[in-house]
């Protein structure tokens, strides 16, 4: 045991060792290097005021603004899956799901930074096979091509910290569907390099040039904000990790499914309304400027999607489930919100509405299917994005016309695939080496106990234990 | 003395605490306590599963009292807490050995 922990604090150590030896490797894209050459020769802050005092910064500046904006509403999304998935779980293992939620922010920036933006982002050169680049330290000493409208409608910082925020959701999307009886090393292990090597990879084969985003000539992969590269991969993860790590003890007993239900349901709520608010953000960032057209039409897709998948969740819990069930129209609501993600610039109001309204319908099927195949999953996150998000990503060919249904087919089942051989890899080794579950008794104690030595609620008398 | 313990139903415990306070009672220990007796549960639903729920949310109370006013402390709790619908609870009265105030050390029924 003690030799098995050593090899893993090994490894863990040369992968921190490989991953800052790149700090102070100073990349530059290579489609700028012609112009660093030039930009090289004038002094950043001569360049840089030269090029606030021209009419085209007004423009720039309130792309930034908006970025930044959209970059603050991305990362309250996190208080979203903390408290959403704290909601749906057990209280006595509250400390445990946040502490989790804590951990994938502070160790998704940190990781993108590293390595994670420019292996996403490397400037495929021309002729290679766009499928993965080296990562490396992200930072760029401040150059006029880098800070001004000659990189983009904002600087490179504020692309670096807008695109930061979304690597860490794939990790949060993996902590719902495993809480309550997943041990915390090996998902804080798992989620470390999930972020750090496997979002990049698949973020790179479309947003960062790669072979997504080449291989069908006039026929192109279509994913605006993260349909497939976001939900539906995190949603693929999450799947691969609940089949290798189990049901949760006394769900599944004697062929029937017995609920084990989610300690409150006025935090599970907050959850879901502080991600509906960080999806402005989250798809009216991705419009990439301030544009007033596209990002209003953003706002409103992205709303009337939720709102439908909303309705489309609560109407069919009502009619096939019986009553209308509060956690089903919570989930059909971020339904509705993954499945307009992929095509929320290129379908219209009407389609956005049907595209929310059939995804709420979707997930509501799906939460009971994977339960009745014994997939457990408290929060329902395998459904709501890696199902919608393979969902989301064909709706774009299936209301629109962005992209052909092949292409999307493709793209997002490719994206999928990767991320579930990836995790399933990855959290099979974890689990014949350190295991990825904590013992029966902890389980039934609570993981707050177990795993932290403390309670989320001391000063309540706990009636279960 | 005798311990007078009851279970009844949570949202009678205001009636009975007052109609204890009308024969004079003024201490009592409440504790939230779940239950069934004849009363059958009811079926919940969470996420598309079916699930019964047997035990009921219940309010004890439990008072001590003099031997002469064990009888109509019971009485004066099984009218108040009284719905006549199935599930209203059960009154019993258990012999009590010795009480002692805390602060004063006073002993037997001046401590109650």
């Amino acid at each position: 045991m003690k030799i098995k922990k050593y090899l893993l604090a090994l490894l863990l150590c040369s992968s921190a060792f490989l991953m800052t030896g790149s700090l102070g490797a100073q990349e530059m894209p290579d489609a700028a290097g012609a112009v660093e050459a030039v930009a090289d020769a004038i002094p950043f802050q001569e360049g840089y005021d030269a090029f606030m005092a021209t009419p085209e910064a007004a423009f720039f500046t309130i792309s930034n603004i908006w970025l930044l904006i959209a970059a603050a509403l991305v990362f309250i999304m996190h208080l979203g899956f903390a408290t959403v998935e704290s909601g749906l779980g057990q209280s006595k293992n509250t400390v445990n799901i946040l502490f989790k939620n804590v951990f994938i922010i502070c160790m998704g920036l940190i990781t993108y930074a590293l390595w994670g933006f420019n292996a996403m982002y490397p400037g495929f050169a021309e002729g290679s096979a766009g499928v993965f680049a080296m990562g490396s330290w992200f930072d760029v000493a401040p150059s006029v091509d880098m800070m001004t409208a000659a990189y983009a409608n904002y600087t490179w910082y504020t692309d670096f910290i807008f695109q930061a925020m979304f690597a860490a959701t794939a990790a949060t999307i993996v902590s719902g569907a495993v809480a309550e009886r997943v041990k915390l090393s090996s998902f804080m292990i798992f989620a470390t390099l999930l972020v750090t090597f496997a979002y990049p990879i698949t973020g790179s084969w479309e947003w960062g040039g790669g072979w997504l985003n080449t291989a069908f000539p006039d026929a192109e992969f279509v994913d605006f904000a993260g349909s497939s590269l976001v939900h539906a991969f995190g949603g693929f993860a999450a799947l691969a990790c609940v089949i290798v790590l189990g049901p949760r003890a006394g769900k599944y007993v004697d062929g029937k499914i017995r609920p084990i239900l989610g300690h409150s349901m006025p935090l599970a709520t907050i959850g879901v309304f502080m991600l509906f608010l960080g999806w402005f953000g989250f798809n009216g960032g991705s419009v990439l400027s301030a544009d007033p057209y596209l990002v209003s039409l953003v706002f409103v897709t992205t709303a009337l999607a939720a709102a439908a998948g909303g309705m489309g969740s609560i109407f069919t819990s009502w009619i096939f489930l019986k009553k209308p069930d509060l956690s089903m129209g919570l989930n059909g609501i971020l339904a509705g919100l993954v499945g307009i993600t992929a095509g929320a610039d290129t379908l219209t109001p009407a389609a956005a509405i049907a595209v929310g309204l059939i995804a709420g319908i979707l997930v509501v099927f799906s939460i009971v299917f994977f339960d009745k195949i014994k997939i457990d999953d408290p929060v329902g996150a395998i459904s709501v994005h890696g199902v919608c998000g393979i969902f989301g990503t064909l709706a774009v060919a299936l209301f629109g016309s962005a992209a052909p249904f092949m292409t999307q087919l493709i793209g997002t089942l490719s994206i999928g695939a990767f991320s579930f051989i990836f995790s399933f890899i990855v959290f099979f080794i974890l689990k014949v080496t350190i295991g990825v579950r904590v013992s029966p008794e902890e389980e039934a104690e609570g993981l707050d106990i177990g795993e932290h030595g403390q309670e989320a609620y001391p000063d309540f008398a706990n009636s279960t234990r | 003395m005798k311990l007078v313990k009851a279970v009844i139903k949570p949202f009678k415990l205001e009636e009975v605490k007052e109609a204890l306070a009308d024969i004079g009672i003024e201490g009592m220990t409440v504790t939230e306590v779940k239950g069934f007796g004849r009363q059958k549960g009811h079926t919940e639903i969470y996420r598309g599963s079916e699930y019964t729920v047997d035990f009921l949310p219940k309010v004890m109370v439990e008072v001590v009292v003099d031997d002469a006013d064990a009888e109509k402390t019971t009485e004066a709790i099984v009218k108040a807490a009284k719905t006549g619908k199935i599930g209203d609870g059960k009154v019993f009265i258990i012999p009590v050995e010795s009480a002692t105030r805390i602060r004063t050390d006073e002993t037997g029924p001046e401590a109650l």
